[in-house]
């Protein structure tokens, strides 16, 4: 049974706000978009490469150069709170 | 290759889980490094003497391949003229056509340099990665920007460079918003993204290396910290095998932008 003390702990701590690290957040929010666009960039790909297996060279360099392009999204994200961090 | 980071990491003081002290977690402090000799305020760090390494190991490599070579190849020769082909045939045909082979030089010293350099963050006992300080990924794109923009600027001209950087059948509502994007483009964020790809790409591994490899220290008690520090070890090996994949990657798309820059400003982009 939960007593009085500990219920009123719990809600001093919800009511002085979110402590922690904000850039985990940051990054959290950055990964959405470079996710989103990678799986594009592979799923088109693969179909692709499906529906024209002599292309597959070609298509997999132009691959690799979109990957790292959508990717440096997501890393810029995760360096970002060590710049302007404290 | 664990032992050794873990070890002067921990400060071999025995800080492992339920030992009362917190996880000693990486963080920018760990990417900086005392000086191995100063003159004056010039300090002489570990990132300095491990890119001065690859400099060395890259004139090393083509020199012993290319210093006397024959019609046939014979030892060496043969790995250098493997790395040279790939790089023509990979990175600058496909951007630059037969035309831009007096770049292949450039774009072979590129391409090796920063592979060798991104290679020392797996080597043991030099374990980081130079091109996780920005500096030198910002030295690199200076030289690619500065190239890109001289040889723009001799080739089309001044004005006729920049004019050939907006498209010109657009309708005039579209060139209000256009021409400040592709001049920013041009000027700014192609150089940035450029440097920042290849600097983030080296921090991040490092410093996933850095986590997993302390993890399986910090975690490896006599209790059931054993198991987790097992499976912190497996986690070392996957980001191991990412790692050699990133690092030829990212080796790779330098180059091949470096390439494409450069094809933009000598044939006009649009």
């Amino acid at each position: 049974m939960v007593d009085l003390a500990t219920a009123a702990n719990v809600v001093a701590a919800a009511t002085t706000g979110v402590h922690g690290s904000t850039g985990s957040i940051a990054y959290g929010l950055a990964a959405i978009g470079p996710g989103v666009g990678i799986g594009l960039i592979f799923g088109h790909a693969i179909e692709a490469m499906a529906r024209q297996p002599e292309a597959s060279g070609r298509i997999t360099q132009y691959m690799w150069i979109g990957f790292s392009l959508a990717e440096a999204l997501a890393l810029i994200g995760i360096i970002v709170p060590f710049i302007f961090g404290k | 290759m664990i032992g050794s980071v873990s070890a002067v990491a921990a400060g071999s003081s025995g800080c492992h889980i339920f030992s009362g002290c917190g996880f000693p977690s990486p963080s920018l402090e760990s990417f900086d490094f005392k000086p191995i000799f100063s003159i004056g305020s010039f300090h002489f760090t570990k990132p300095i003497l491990l890119v001065l390494i690859g400099m060395v190991a890259v004139i090393a490599f083509f020199w012993s391949a290319f210093a006397k070579p024959q019609l046939v190849p014979r030892g060496m020769q043969n790995l250098g003229e493997l790395g040279l082909l790939a790089v023509r045939d990979q990175i600058l045909r496909p951007s630059l056509g037969q035309k831009g082979d007096r770049f292949l030089p450039y774009l072979t010293s590129l391409f090796f340099f920063i592979y060798f350099c991104n290679l020392m963050e797996i080597i043991p006992f030099l374990q980081f990665p130079p091109m996780s300080r920005s500096g030198f990924p910002w030295a690199l794109v200076a030289t690619v920007y500065l190239t890109y923009l001289y040889l723009g600027f001799k080739q089309q001209g001044a004005w006729g460079y920049i004019r050939n950087m907006i498209p010109s059948d657009v309708p005039a509502f579209v060139l209000v918003i256009l021409i400040p994007i592709e001049l920013l483009r041009y000027f700014v964020i192609q150089p940035f993204t450029l440097g920042v790809r290849l600097f983030a790409n080296m921090f991040a591994g490092h410093l996933l290396l850095l986590i997993f490899t302390l993890a399986t220290w910090y975690l490896a008690s006599f209790s059931i910290g054993l198991l987790f520090a097992a499976t912190s070890a497996i986690m070392v090996l996957a980001v191991f095998l990412l790692e050699l994949l990133v690092q030829l990657l990212q080796a790779f798309i330098f180059t091949t932008l470096a390439a494409t820059y450069i094809a933009d400003s000598l044939e006009g982009s649009h």
